[in-house]
């Protein structure tokens, strides 16, 4: 896999047209979630759905459960109610005769591959080189070889820009770096779907454009993304379908045409407004 | 306060004011520091002729010293000290990280148990510990297992045959010893940030996996600066155990210089010998230290660079 080219997908389908292409094909669906932490009730039944090597941006003010909802896709989180399935598997539950039986700690871990996640804050292991971070999982996780793996982890340090900083450990790196880093990372365990929670945010504003650069590229490749943003920018340039959530619920959800150029929803209205 | 008086308290009015077309000069005058010079030729002075003392007070008797140093019993001594520290912090380390994890567990049980046994070995005197356990067949003269509450026993021994002063200093010792590296322990465990952990489970690793190479490499180097102290610690605590008898270093030398009342250059060599040993072992700490604290330091140490160099060397043999 590779961000700089624009490839056919693992599932064999153009990705750009699976989006176009009735019948739809969802590879992440969101049914009735709920969640709540001590009695404050995060999200009050959530339902949505991406299609395969659709990117998705996540709009809505602080402490509306963006997080919690792409927390929930992996199963960082375990939902109080509703399910989240992913390439027809329920996250954190094996579907059997009709009820969900949920799964060990580490049946639950090896699911989580499918879903690579890149966080706010980089995430980087800092006592491991960049090397050391890209091949770790894969080797570990799915027993691929060392060889196989530094070579594919050279490929995609050379789409972020960072070849020359294999070894390098995260500590030395800005935050750009280290977040381009986190994304390839992400990538080496050739995850279905990626989820990413506010990556520009923690950063230098002069080190945003790099990373949201490295996020349009890999969404040209066809990858199916969720991405939490405030870059209302890269949500109209690059996002095929924009959610507005707002305490909980998805109050809006459309092409970025509609929720960001022609919003309905007044907490959408409200939100934009103070954006500008 | 008139205003000039203002900028003499300033310090200013002495100074030379440059012109706004002068240069300032290039000539710089150190600024002189008398009383470090003072206070550290104070220190070497008391130093030299504190040791000039030492070494010419035929009282050290250092004839005697030179003559016990390499005593038989003083290394047998030697041997059972190193022993029972590296058997009680080895042990000690293995409780102590059950014991964190019972501390830090959900399980309140498990937390509850840990909590008292911390409260319990932490609040005694070590040294009553000893005692306590060298006692012990006054309280169960007999050990074993058998049906509980009065049932009939199923295997046992007499305690004094088990409770040997081997087994009494080591169960002591480890039992306390545990006790402290379960707080070292459970501190380095929650010096490692939350993200972390979660960053290792969205990348599919398992709990064990992602304890063994994410969490605990990270925790290991907030425990090792403590864990050293703790072995030197011990190395030094063990001469407790002279108090049951056990022929540790101190309690060799005590057998020499109870006969013969040379306790000075005994004891004399006992402390070269605990110092020999906890300079060896200081100097292991810090090797340690540096290791796990790769990637944290701004600029990485001569040995860690080598180390990077090397790593890459192997990886590039790698095709890319
Ligand atoms: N682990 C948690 N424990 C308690 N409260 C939480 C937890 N995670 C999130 N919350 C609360 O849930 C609400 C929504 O959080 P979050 O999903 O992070 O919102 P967003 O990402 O949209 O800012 C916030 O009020 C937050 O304080
Ligand atoms: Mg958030």
């Amino acid at each position: 896999m590779s961000i700089g080219t624009t490839e056919i997908d693992q599932t064999g389908a153009a990705p750009m047209e699976s989006s176009n292409n009735s019948p739809r094909e969802p590879i992440v669906r969101v049914v009735d979630l709920t969640k709540s932490f001590g009695g404050l009730d995060v999200l009050k039944g959530v339902n949505l759905e991406v299609e395969r090597g659709e990117v998705v941006c996540i709009l809505g003010r602080s402490g509306s459960g963006k997080s919690t909802l792409l927390r929930c896709v992996n199963h960082l989180e375990r939902p109080d109610s509703g399910a989240v399935v992913v390439d027809g598997f329920v996250m954190g539950y094996r579907a059997k005769g009709g009820k969900l039986h949920e799964l060990r700690t580490g049946d639950a871990a090896k699911q989580r591959q499918t879903v690579g996640m890149v966080f706010q804050s980089f995430n980087l292991f800092p006592h491991m080189t960049v090397m050391e971070n890209l091949i770790e999982a894969p080797r570990k996780v799915q027993g691929r070889g060392r060889d196989e793996l530094v070579g594919e982890a050279r490929a995609l340090l050379k789409d972020v820009g960072l070849l020359e900083k294999e070894n390098a450990y995260p500590g030395t790196l800005s935050g750009g770096q280290q977040q381009r880093v986190a994304i390839a990372r992400a990538l080496m365990m050739q995850p279905k779907v990626m989820l990413f929670d506010e990556p520009t945010s923690a950063l230098d504003p002069e080190l945003v454009g790099e990373v949201l650069e490295a996020m349009k590229r890999l969404a040209a490749t066809g990858m199916t993304m969720m991405v939490v943003t405030h870059e209302v920018g890269f949500a109209r340039n690059v996002a095929d379908r924009v959610i507005f959530m707002a305490d909980g619920v998805v109050v809006e959800d459309g092409p970025p045409s509609q929720v960001i150029d022609n919003p309905q929803a007044p907490e959408t209205k409200t939100f934009l407004s103070t954006l500008l | 306060m008139s205003i000039t008086s203002q900028a003499a308290a300033r310090g200013t009015s002495s100074h030379e004011r440059l012109a706004a077309q002068d240069q300032p000069p290039t000539d710089v005058v150190q600024l002189k520091h008398p009383l470090r010079i003072a206070s550290a030729g104070l220190v070497i002075f008391t130093a030299v002729a504190g040791g000039y003392s030492v070494v010419t007070n035929e009282n050290f008797q250092w004839d005697r010293v030179a003559f016990y140093a390499f005593n038989p019993q003083i290394l047998a001594g030697l041997r059972s000290t190193l022993i029972l520290t590296v058997a009680a912090v080895t042990m000690g380390l293995v409780l102590g990280i059950i014991l964190a994890t019972f501390r830090i567990s959900q399980n309140r049980v498990l937390s509850g148990v840990a909590g008292l046994y911390l409260w319990f070995f932490r609040g005694t005197p070590l040294l009553i510990q000893l005692i306590f356990w060298f006692n012990f067949a006054a309280l169960y003269p007999r050990l074993g297992i058998s049906i509980p509450f009065g049932g009939p026993e199923l295997v046992g021994a007499s305690t004094n045959d088990v409770l040997t002063v081997w087994f009494v200093a080591l169960l002591g010792l480890t039992l306390n010893e545990a006790a402290y590296m379960a707080e070292i322990i459970r501190g380095g465990l929650l010096a490692v940030p939350k993200q972390q952990t979660e960053a290792a489970q969205a990348l599919g690793m398992s709990q064990l996996l992602l304890f063994r190479r994410v969490v605990l490499p990270q925790a290991l180097r907030v425990i090792i600066p403590p864990t050293g102290n703790q072995v030197i610690g011990m190395l030094k605590y063990s001469s407790l155990v002279s108090i049951i008898a056990l022929p540790d270093l101190l309690y060799s030398a005590q057998l020499i210089y109870s006969q013969n009342f040379e306790t000075i250059p005994l004891l004399i060599v006992v402390s070269l010998w605990y110092l020999l040993c906890t300079s060896i072992l200081t100097v292991i700490q810090r090797r340690v230290e540096k290791y796990y604290g790769r990637g944290t330091a701004s600029a990485p140490t001569p040995k860690a660079a080598k180390a990077i160099r090397k790593e890459k060397a192997r990886l590039s043999e790698v095709p890319a």
